[in-house]
């Protein structure tokens, strides 16, 4: 049972932590994107952050979240430091990522926007992400999957997940044989199963918007 | 807040880290290079092979992608010595990074293969080249030019993430050092984000470098950023 | 007055220039054709109008009040009374063709849905597309595409509509049906501004000529008088090289 609490927690904080990530990334595109001089800065820090995060290793980025969390309050959970952690790294993944896609829109189709007086935060959720999400959401959704495994690394701020849970049978005398080949393959269910799906997502997202609408249409039965 | 910052203290620990950060480097290029032979091998297994091989190949990629480096590298610390095997954390390290790279070069080296196009062959089979000919200056470059991000890609990848879990088991790598002396002297923060500062230059360098490399020998427009 | 006026009109595109002071007017009702060799500004022309490229120098005025493109209230105004239909049609991939003609007048304009529902119908059927409401982009032809985008820039209810050579990215049997979609609207009254090869086309509908040449106006008139008799060299050059094609 400790285990499948265990089991819970890595694929939570994953989710938090990801989708949490995602939003941020999605908003530090839209601010590496604004025009103008006065906006530099922003720019500026915009790709800093993306840069310097896909640089420093994970287990560096805990250690720093965890330390300069507790030294400004006390009272926070662990599980919490390990989101904030999963959150600021997936931040930078998923960053470039959606800036793929936002660049994968035909700069035609943002003209036809901007001649018609579409604001950029129109232009943005008019017609650029419904035009990139096909190309956006399988890369995103692939980096979350891929990055359950890599949360097994939080164990050692001994937050109470998976991968700590199989330190503690360990130590509690267990074979480390037994215990890390469970481990490993209850890593392996929750992995496979999602990466499949987000394969099959991916062949779903690759036909075009009428195609789409049509497969909506299309009754969940067929003779 | 009342914490002060010594940042003194972390910069006075450099050369203790740059040690750390040389065997870091150690481990990144051995397991990228030696995870690039089997994928070389996994590659042509899942391409070409067949029966049990093929199998063998796809389960070795499918078990290694989808379980964590880190229990992959305890199952070779904690587990083989119940078998007496006993290894040193270093060589733990490199043979758990090795065999996880090897899983993922499998993949990437795989779409190399996949992406040459018997068109392509068909026209150096034309103008009269020999089967050798063909592989020297059609496939093979053909293969370079197109795997040759994923792999800087990658190689960054297992010098970033890969290495540093070796810290975890007590490898003294850039992370490993920063743990080892921050229990010492309670820098946490500061040590951190000197080795934060390092981790960014050296990638940034090793990036540097394989763009121009590959700009240079491919003909590759890699992204430096 | 003058509808559209166009004074001095510069503007440049990194370190070349583009528009070297380009003049012209427009009344209301008018269709003027710009015409001229490739190269020679005409779309650019169309494009700083719309705001979409930045005017170096040079003054647009429009019913005597000028715009000043380095302000955005003033591009937005611009953008409301003028509005252009361009060479690769640009309709949204993601929206049905309903929705593309809608979208504008309700979520820019925040006129009722139901109201600008009926008038883009009417708009529909007038461009021959009343059974394509619920197509998308791609599932119509290039022709039908090109009207559809024709529809949804009058949607805008324009003062002035832009047509940036609608009919270039064409197959040959569908320019027709777009080009006779233009003949009603000159025939309705609108003002445009047409920019097009389709010498025959601009001789039959333009009531007004004008021709540039790297990135001036050479010579502007009725179009008897640029294509029967050009006044000046170059004008005459570029006439006689499209007569005997």
């Amino acid at each position: 049972m400790l285990l499948l609490e265990a089991m819970g927690t890595t694929l939570a904080m994953t989710a938090i932590g990801c989708v949490l990530g995602f939003l941020i990334a999605f908003v530090i595109v839209f601010l590496r994107q604004t025009p103008g001089l006065w906006a530099l800065p922003i720019r500026f820090l915009a790709i800093c952050y993306v840069e310097v995060f896909r640089r420093i290793p994970f287990l560096v980025v805990i250690y720093l979240v965890l330390f300069f969390i507790r030294s400004i309050v006390s009272e926070v959970s662990l599980f919490t430091i390990a989101v904030v952690a999963i959150c600021i790294y997936s931040t930078a993944y998923t960053a470039d990522i959606i800036r793929g896609g936002f660049e994968s829109v035909s700069r035609q189709q943002i003209e036809a926007a901007r001649a018609m007086n579409f604001s950029r935060w129109q232009t943005l959720m008019n017609v650029i992400v419904p035009q990139s999400w096909p190309v956006i959401l399988p890369p995103a959704v692939a980096f979350a999957i891929s990055f359950i495994k890599d949360t097994a690394l939080v164990s050692q701020v001994g937050v109470f997940e998976l991968t700590f849970r199989g330190k503690e049978l360990n130590n509690e005398g267990f074979s480390a044989l037994l215990v890390f080949g469970t481990i490993a393959f209850l890593y392996f269910l929750m992995s496979y199963p999602l990466s499949r799906w987000g394969r099959w997502l991916e062949q779903r997202l690759a036909s075009s918007p009428s195609q789409r609408s049509k497969q909506r249409l299309r009754p969940a039965y067929s003779p | 807040m009342n914490y002060t910052f010594q940042f003194g203290v972390a910069f006075a620990e450099l050369p203790e880290l740059l040690k750390g950060a040389i065997i870091t480097f150690e481990l990144g290029i051995l397991a990228f290079w030696g995870g690039a032979l089997i994928g070389l091998l996994g590659a042509a297994l899942k391409t070409y092979g067949t029966g049990p091989l093929r199998w063998l190949a796809g389960a070795y990629v499918v078990f290694f992608t989808n379980t964590p480096a880190l229990i992959q590298i305890y199952f070779l610390y904690f587990g083989l010595p119940e078998l007496g095997i006993r290894w040193s954390s270093f060589t733990c390290t490199l043979i758990g990074l090795t065999l996880n790279a090897g899983a993922y070069l499998t993949e990437i080296m795989r779409a190399g293969y996949i992406s040459v196009r018997s068109t392509e062959v068909e026209a150096a089979e034309t103008l009269g080249m020999s089967r050798w000919q063909q592989i020297r200056y059609v496939v093979v470059p053909h293969i370079a030019k197109t795997i040759y991000p994923a792999l800087a890609n990658f190689f960054i990848v297992i010098l970033v993430m890969g290495t540093s879990i070796g810290a975890i088991i007590g490898v003294d790598e850039l992370t490993g050092q920063a743990i080892n002396i921050s229990t010492e002297n309670y820098r946490w923060i500061e040590m951190f984000v000197v080795v934060a500062g390092i981790y960014v230059i050296l990638t940034f360098i090793a990036s540097l470098s394989l763009a121009l490399v590959g700009r240079w020998a491919f003909r590759v427009k890699a992204k430096v950023f | 007055m003058h509808h559209l006026q166009v004074k001095d009109l510069s503007s440049a595109y990194g370190p070349l220039t583009v528009l070297k002071g380009v003049n012209f007017t427009l009344a209301k009702g008018e269709t003027a054709a710009l015409i001229g060799p490739s190269g020679s500004g005409k779309s650019t022309v169309l494009r700083v109008l719309m705001g979409l490229n930045k005017p170096t120098g040079g003054e647009v005025l429009i019913d005597g009040a000028a715009l000043d493109y380095s302000r955005p209230a003033s591009v937005r105004a611009a953008r409301e009374r003028m509005a252009i239909v361009f060479q690769q049609y640009n309709l949204f991939q993601n929206m049905s063709v309903l929705r593309n003609v809608t979208i504008a007048p309700v979520k820019i304009k925040g006129r009722p849905r139901k109201e600008v529902e009926a008038e883009a119908e009417r708009l529909l059927s007038k461009v021959g597309l009343a059974d394509k409401h619920h197509a998308y982009p791609d599932e119509l032809s290039g022709g039908q595409q090109q009207r559809v985008a024709i529809a949804r820039a009058l949607a805008l209810r324009p003062q002035i509509l832009l047509l940036d050579e609608v009919t270039s990215a064409l197959d040959p049997e569908l320019v027709n049906e777009v080009l006779d979609t233009i003949r009603g609207l000159a025939a309705d009254g609108m003002t445009m501004l047409i920019v097009s090869h389709e010498m025959a086309f601009v001789r039959e509908v333009a009531t007004k000529v004008v021709m540039m040449d790297e990135g001036l106006v050479v010579e502007q008139g009725p179009p008897e008088q640029i294509f029967g008799a050009p006044k000046t060299d170059r004008a005459r050059e570029f006439v006689g090289k499209i007569l005997r094609h």
